[in-house]
């Protein structure tokens, strides 16, 4: 069936469809993407789960220091879910890797300089 | 076994369901093509062409027709800065134009000065180079090189185009603002900027304008490099120019929004009465602020030359990608070092991240930040030497054609020497004690970016205008602005590294005039200031030459000086009115193929098919370089 | 003569990079919002840490249980996205627009707690406005940033479930891409609160 189609078009437009792959993120097969709606519900029960401790732990008024560490831990773990799975960056290509590495590096550099400007002061 | 069986579609063998797809893709450009093809048939009407177009073409020439108006407008400004610093308390009735609430009778007053100070930093920069080097340039010459019918979303491309215009037009009208345009520098420091008069808000809004442009502007660039690449364009293969409007993209991608965060908190600064770049306690003309405090003025330095150190290379890259093309080209001969002059681009992008604070030395920054700071500068002018060293390397054993973008391209690269060198004591912590905030920077930068840039953009104009127009501009002309301007722009910019070494401050409102140590080089202002006007006088010749030649330059073929990329090989001069190619070339070898040993022709287009390359097909291109060659 | 006009890999992907023009273009539209929220956080890390005094989220009156309200709330909306991408895919196009507008209701959910908050805070006594401290100069600045994204992508919802619906018929693939690349946008939106809620409040 697929066949008859292909040898229908393929002369006329040979150079394009040369150039065409199916985009490979779309695994379009119904069985792999109700597997997908599972995992996406797991990470919204993990999600929710992580919120509430959060909060709980908030409602134990730690040191400054020791809260910090908690909530942004949790933040981070968040954070991996939503773009490991909802963003499916875990599945995704180098490249997009490679612009997020150097975003994250000066996103650090940015988030250190004001800051160890302040703590390396003339006259401290 | 269902799956494994395959279809062959075009060359390949697909599973059924890729198969289908790549069927459908195939379908969806085709039904695409009849739609564009009734177009042809069909004109889009005035509008659609000329003014909200989507065609790159048509958008780079909108961003560069602007950015030369706002050059053409920056320039005035410091023209009128020059006669106040050289004549100071001197009436000038052009001054007159300033109004008499700027200029009563022809005198500046200070707040005046600081406003054309302000504005001539922020147009030069945010509104004539980087639009005409990047909007301009990039948009005009990137999808041609690198064999793409267009910029990977033209609609967004027309957007950045509009935004920037807005933003232009926005600081334009800042200038009507009650109490005048922004006057506390292109920098914009606190706390004097968040008590300026309003025009510093308008400012700010049309920086946060600008910023969406190029935001705009550099995902495009980046994807269109990334995606839209014909077949056997490999990265290794790309024109240099196009690698410098790869990594310029990646500057202004990840720099500028920082900036644009900071404007929003100057923005709240000034209009909610927050107080985040106002410490506590602040005095301002003898009463204490009644804000809240705890904020921090350096805060805003940091977010400031976190964008504005990257925007340096901005200003620079596609300078040197211009350059590299045009000497590439007039001394027939491959670049010497391409790969090493890539790597070096790629890193310099990535260092100009990490030097920020060399800007901040003197704001009280400790010792190990400092070191930090000052070694990171220190090693960014490793790539920069690499490059500049390879482009004079390249003119070893070539046969220069000295014309006129040649001579642009030549004088770049000991004007740049100088800029780039003089920068060394400045990003030295100890030197730049004595060096920071005096003339020298002025002369420092000003070396970089005017007949640095600037002359790689004239370089740019001279060589590409056969490729926009069809027409060549006058060689005789276009000579003279040449000697006049590299004359007269050393006139006015090599004083002031005396001036600086001498102590002499920046933003003097009188050059100096009143202070005892600047008095020996204070003859240097009217010199200065002369070469100035004579630079203004230099550029006559061009702006004849330029719409002189639109309509009667001579006419030339395709590609006329010989070169060896798509832009000028692969296209017609001009270009097609849509979609560039009549079929995307596909690349076979490198950008620079010049006097290649036991070659017919003296160049091998970058998609043209030799003998020594069996391939198979378009056997009829080597033809038409060996035609060319004769014509 | 034909001329190639069409802009290639604009529905599939490139084979080595794998991605379709308008993935990419997001993801670096993304990585400049890491930028622009970074020296926002940047900003909070140099005032909060040079200031004598910095208070807690509750001790300004911030209301905890609401934001951790809005927090499940724009979680969920980040589910209501992917399996309405998932939906379109399996050709569930009831479903999936449902899923779209049940996003959109969440968006205009979470906008409708933030005003009763920021309405909180103005008529308190005395009121509580970003000229107050830095505290709340950078509560109502981060947040009130963030609610402009929130409102982006509201409008990018209501477009793709109302008038830009009609691609599906025309352009399935096409319509399907989009909603992934709003998606993106709205998961990313999310995280920066998943970091907001805990620093500005919990902290």
């Amino acid at each position: 069936m697929s066949e008859h189609i292909a040898s229908e078009h393929v002369s006329a437009e040979e150079a394009i469809a040369d150039s065409v792959v199916p985009n490979p993120m779309h695994h379009n097969d119904p069985e792999h993407i109700r597997k997908e709606i599972r995992v996406y519900l797991t990470v919204f029960g993990s999600l929710a789960v992580l919120t509430i401790a959060t909060v709980a732990v908030s409602y134990l008024h730690l040191d400054v220091r020791w809260a910090i560490l908690v909530a942004l831990s949790i933040a981070c773990v968040k954070g991996f879910l939503v773009a490991g799975y909802f963003m499916h960056m875990l599945s995704e290509k180098k490249l997009i890797y490679a612009v997020l590495a150097l975003t994250v590096f000066f996103f650090a550099m940015l988030l250190w300089g004001p800051w160890g400007h302040h703590y390396d002061t003339f006259g401290r | 076994m269902a799956e494994k069986r395959q279809v062959r579609v075009g060359r390949e063998w697909l599973a059924p369901r890729d198969a289908e797809k790549a069927l459908r893709e195939a379908i969806r450009v085709q039904k695409e093509q009849e739609r564009h093809h009734q177009l042809e048939h069909h004109p889009l009407g005035f509008w659609r062409t000329y003014v909200f177009s989507t065609d790159h073409k048509w958008i780079g020439l909108q961003y560069g027709f602007t950015a030369l108006c706002f050059l053409l407008f920056g320039f005035s400004l410091m023209l009128l800065m020059r006669l106040q610093l050289g004549w100071p308390g001197h009436a000038f009735s052009i001054m007159k134009v300033l109004g008499e609430t700027r200029a009563p009778g022809g005198n500046l007053l200070p707040e005046a000065y600081n406003q054309l100070g302000a504005m001539h930093g922020t147009i030069m920069v945010f509104l004539a180079i980087v639009p005409l080097a990047v909007g301009a340039f990039g948009n005009y010459l990137v999808p041609l090189q690198i064999g793409a019918p267009d910029m990977a979303f033209p609609k967004l491309n027309m957007a950045s185009y509009w935004c920037y215009l807005s933003g232009g037009l926005v600081m334009l009208a800042s200038f009507a603002a009650p109490g005048g345009t922004a006057q506390s520098g292109w920098t914009s420091y606190p706390p004097l900027s968040v008590i300026a008069s309003q025009g510093q808000t308008w400012w700010l809004f049309g920086m946060i304008l600008l910023i969406t442009s190029s935001l705009l502007g550099s995902v495009n660039f980046i994807v269109t490099i990334i995606q839209l690449r014909t077949k056997g364009m490999t990265f290794m293969r790309l024109p240099f120019f196009v690698w410098a409007q790869f990594v310029t993209s990646f500057l202004l991608l990840l720099a500028f929004p920082p900036l644009e965060a900071a404007g929003v908190l100057q923005l709240m600064d000034r209009l909610a009465g927050t107080s985040f770049f106002l410490p506590s306690g602040l005095v301002v003309s003898g009463t204490r602020l009644m804000n809240a405090g705890g904020g921090n003025p350096l805060l805003w330095q940091h977010l400031f030359w976190f964008l504005a150190h990257p925007e340096v290379y901005v200003l620079i890259l596609p300078a040197m990608g211009i350059v590299a093309e045009v000497i590439a080209n007039n001394t027939r001969k491959p670049l010497w070092g391409y790969k090493s002059m890539v790597f070096a681009t790629v890193f310099l992008g990535f260092m100009s991240f990490v030097v920020w604070a060399h800007h901040m030395f003197l704001t009280g920054m400790g010792t190990a930040i400092s070191a930090f700071f000052q070694t990171t500068t220190m090693i960014i002018s490793i790539p920069s030497v690499i490059i500049l060293s390879s482009l004079f390397l390249s003119l070893w054993g070539g046969s220069i054609r000295f014309n006129t973008p040649m001579l642009f391209a030549l004088a770049f690269l000991p004007m740049f020497g100088i800029g780039g060198l003089t920068g060394l004591p400045l990003g030295l912590a100890a030197a730049d004690i004595h060096l920071h905030d005096t003339y020298y920077v002025i002369g420092h930068f000003h070396y970089v970016v005017a007949p640095g840039t600037i002359f790689a953009m004239f370089a740019g104009i001279y060589y590409w205008f056969p490729k926009i127009t069809g027409r060549k501009m006058s060689e005789r002309l276009g000579k003279l602005h040449f000697w006049m301007s590299l004359i007269f722009i050393n006139g006015v910019f090599f004083p002031m590294f005396i001036q600086g070494l001498a102590g002499v401050s920046r933003r003097l409102y009188d050059g100096g005039a009143q202070y005892a140590h600047a008095q020996p080089v204070l003859k240097t202002n009217v010199f200065m200031s002369v070469s100035a006007w004579l630079l203004l006088i230099g550029q006559v010749p061009f702006i004849i030459n330029f719409f002189k030649s639109i309509k009667w330059g001579e006419l030339v073929d395709s590609n006329p000086w010989q070169a060896t990329t798509l832009d000028w090989a692969a296209t017609t001069s001009p270009p097609l009115a849509h979609g560039n190619f009549e079929h995307l070339p596909v690349v076979r070898r490198g950008p620079y193929e010049y006097s290649v040993p036991g070659s017919e022709t003296d160049f091998i287009p970058q998609h043209a098919v030799t003998g020594e390359e069996p391939q198979g097909g378009g056997g009829m291109l080597v033809q038409s370089a060996v035609a060319q060659k004769e014509a | 003569m034909t001329v190639e006009l069409e802009i290639p890999y604009n529905v599939h992907a490139r084979p080595e990079t794998g991605l379709y023009n308008a993935k990419l273009g997001v993801w670096l539209f993304l990585a400049s919002e890491v930028m622009l929220f970074g020296a926002l956080f940047s900003s909070l890390i140099l005032i909060r840490t040079s200031a004598e005094h910095w208070p807690r989220g509750w001790e300004e009156g911030l209301n905890i249980p609401l934001a951790t309200l809005n927090t499940f709330i724009l979680i969920a909306s980040s589910v209501t996205v992917v399996l309405a991408w998932a939906n379109f895919r399996l050709g569930n196009v009831k479903r999936g627009r449902l899923l779209l507008l049940a996003t959109l209701a969440c968006g205009f959910g979470f906008m409708i707690i933030k005003t009763i908050e920021y309405y909180a805070k103005f008529t308190a006594v005395p009121p509580h406005l970003p000229s107050t401290s830095n505290f709340f100069a950078l509560y109502f600045t981060m947040t009130g940033l963030h609610g402009l994204h929130v409102l982006g992508g509201m409008i990018l919802f209501a477009y793709l479930s109302g008038p830009g619906f009609k691609m599906w018929e025309k352009e399935p693939e096409r319509y399907v891409n989009r909603i992934e690349v709003v998606g993106l946008y709205w998961h990313f939106v999310d995280l920066v609160w998943i970091f907001l809620f805990p620093t500005l409040y919990l902290l």
